[in-house]
C-alpha cells in the first residue's frame, strides 16, 4: 500500500506539469491569506495595545475563533464565498492570525519599564514610545509567532482546497485519493512540504535582517 | 530663590505613604545627593520631578516657576543603562533629540563630537551588547547630557557596575563634572559615592521618607584622585551612624 520513495519521486517528475499548475493556486491562496492575517493581526495588536479595555473585551472572542473545528467551518466558508480564492484566503487567515496576535501583544508588554520611563522623561508621546520602544521590543516575540503561523499556512490552504476548489494541491490530493493513487497523493504532499520549508526559510531570512542586532557578539 | 525647591512634598501610593513632607533645594551648578535605605521612595521622588506622578501635596518650583509650568527641565539617567539593544550606540545617543523632533542627521552631528570625551570614540556603530558595563554607563550618561536640559537626575547610575568599574566611573565622572558643572541630583545608597561626588547630602528615613539630616561636604575637588582623607572619613562615619540609627528605630 505504501509506495517506495523512488516511486513518489518518479511521480513528481512524470506529473510535473500537473503539479506545477496546481501549486500556483495554492501558493496564491497561502500568500494572500498570510498577508491578510499579518495585516489584521498587526492592526489588531496596535489597537489592543492602545486600548487595554478593548483587549479584555475582544481577546476571549479571538480565543473562541481558535476553538472552531476547521472541518465544520471550512465548508461553510466555501458555501458563503464560492469556489474562488476568497474562502481559501479567509481560512488561511483564520488559522494563522492568532499566534502572531498573541506574540505581538505579549511582546509589547515585555518592553523594559526603564526604557519606557526614560522615553517619557524625554517628553515622548504615547505614539513615540510605541514606535521606538514597544514595537522593536516585540519583534523577537513576533518572529516566534510568525514561524509558528507560517507552518500552518500551507496546510490550511490545502485543507480549504480539499473542501472545495477548482484547482490546487488540495484538489490533486483529493483526486488522487479518489482514484486510489497513493503515490500521487504523496507526490503532492512532498510539494506542499517543500512549499512550507520555502516559506519558513523566507521568515528566517527576514528575521536575520530585522533582528540583526541579536547576532552580534554578546547576545547568546 | 534656589534652582529647584521642594516644600512639604508628600506622596501616597495606594494606602502607603511614600514621601512625607519632603523639603529640599538644589542651587544652580550644585551637586546634591539623596541618601537613604533601599525602598525609601527615592525613585518616587524622581518620577514626581519627571512628570511620571502628579504632585499630591506640597509645592515644587523649578527655575523660579512652579514645576508644572516647566516642561523638559530634567534629563533623567536610570538605574540600569536602559540602552535599547536593537539600536546602535549612536542611535541610542540621539534618541532624546529625535523624540524632541531633531532630524536624525542633525542629531548625529551634534552627538559625534562628544563621543571622544565620553570614551566612546570608534564605538558609534556598535550595539550596546558589544560594550563593557562602564562604557554602557558612559553612553547612558552622554544620552542624558546631549539633551542639554538644565538639570540632571541620576538614579543610582553606578549601582549596577562591579566594584572596580564603579570606582573608575566615579573618578571619570568627577573629572567630567568639574568641567561641566551640571546641576545634578543623585539618588544613591552608597555613602562613599555620596560623599565623593556631592556638595550637599540629604539623608532620608525609611518609608514613609522624611528628610532626617542634611550634610554639607566642604571638601575641595578632585576628591577621588587620592584615597579619601580624614575629613571625608569623618563625614562618612557620621552619615553611616545617622542611617544605622534610623534602621535601628524601624527594624
Amino acid at each position: 500500500m505504501l509506495p517506495a520513495p523512488s516511486r513518489v519521486v518518479d511521480q513528481i517528475v512524470q506529473n510535473r506539469a500537473l503539479l506545477w499548475a496546481n501549486t500556483i493556486p495554492t501558493v496564491k491562496a497561502t500568500c494572500a491569506g498570510f498577508a491578510l492575517s499579518l495585516s489584521v493581526s498587526f492592526g489588531l495588536s496596535v489597537a489592543l495595545d492602545f486600548m487595554p479595555r478593548l483587549r479584555r473585551a475582544l481577546f476571549p472572542i479571538f480565543v473562541v475563533s481558535q476553538t472552531l473545528p476547521l472541518v465544520a467551518i471550512a465548508p461553510l466558508v466555501v458555501l458563503w464565498f464560492g469556489f474562488d480564492l476568497t474562502p481559501k484566503i479567509l481560512i488561511v487567515a483564520l488559522v494563522t492570525f492568532f499566534p502572531m496576535l498573541v506574540a505581538l501583544v505579549d511582546g509589547y508588554e515585555a518592553t523594559d519599564r526603564e526604557i519606557e520611563d526614560l522615553m517619557r522623561s524625554m517628553g515622548a508621546s504615547r505614539l513615540q514610545v510605541f514606535r521606538s520602544a514597544r514595537l522593536p521590543s516585540a519583534m523577537p516575540y513576533f518572529f516566534a509567532g510568525l514561524r509558528i503561523s507560517i507552518t500552518y499556512a500551507v496546510v490550511a490552504a490545502i485543507f480549504a482546497e480539499y473542501v472545495g476548489a477548482r484547482a490546487g494541491l488540495g484538489i490533486v490530493i483529493l483526486n488522487a485519493k479518489n482514484s486510489f493513487r497513493p503515490d500521487l497523493v504523496l507526490a503532492a504532499v512532498v510539494i506542499s512540504s517543500l512549499l512550507t520549508l520555502c516559506l519558513f526559510g523566507c521568515t528566517a531570512l527576514l528575521q536575520r535582517v530585522v533582528l540583526g542586532w541579536r547576532d552580534v557578539e554578546g547576545h547568546r | 530663590m534656589s534652582f529647584l525647591e521642594m516644600e512639604n512634598v508628600s506622596v501616597t501610593l495606594g494606602d502607603t505613604a511614600v514621601l512625607e513632607k519632603i523639603s529640599m533645594r538644589v542651587e544652580e551648578g550644585e551637586f546634591v545627593s539623596i541618601l537613604g535605605p533601599s525602598g525609601a521612595g527615592k525613585s518616587t521622588l524622581f518620577r514626581l520631578l519627571t512628570g511620571g506622578l502628579p504632585l499630591q501635596g506640597g509645592r515644587i518650583s523649578f527655575g523660579g516657576e512652579p514645576l508644572a509650568a516647566r516642561k523638559n527641565g530634567f534629563a533623567f539617567m536610570p538605574q540600569r543603562d536602559a540602552l535599547m539593544p536593537w539600536r546602535r550606540i549612536i542611535d541610542n545617543l540621539t534618541l532624546g533629540l529625535e523624540v524632541q523632533g531633531t532630524r536624525r542627521r542633525e542629531a548625529r552631528a551634534k552627538v559625534m563630537p562628544l563621543l571622544a570625551d565620553f570614551g566612546l570614540e570608534g564605538f558609534a556603530d556598535h550595539y550596546p551588547a558589544q560594550l563593557s558595563g562602564g562604557m554602557r554607563q558612559r553612553a547612558a550618561l552622554l544620552r542624558t547630557v546631549v539633551l542639554g536640559r538644565p538639570m540632571q537626575l541620576l538614579d543610582e547610575p553606578f549601582g549596577a557596575l562591579d566594584a572596580l568599574t564603579r570606582i573608575q566611573m566615579q573618578r571619570w565622572f568627577e573629572a567630567r563634572w568639574q568641567k561641566a558643572r551640571w546641576t545634578s541630583l543623585l539618588v544613591t545608597h552608597d555613602i562613599r559615592e555620596a560623599v565623593a561626588l556631592s556638595d550637599r547630602i540629604y539623608v532620608l528615613s525609611p518609608r514613609p521618607a522624611r528628610v532626617i539630616a542634611e550634610f554639607a561636604v566642604p571638601i575641595p575637588r578632585p576628591r577621588l584622585v587620592e584615597a579619601p582623607g580624614a575629613q571625608a572619613h569623618a563625614i562618612e562615619s557620621e552619615l553611616l551612624e545617622t542611617l544605622l540609627q534610623q534602621t535601628r528605630e524601624h527594624p
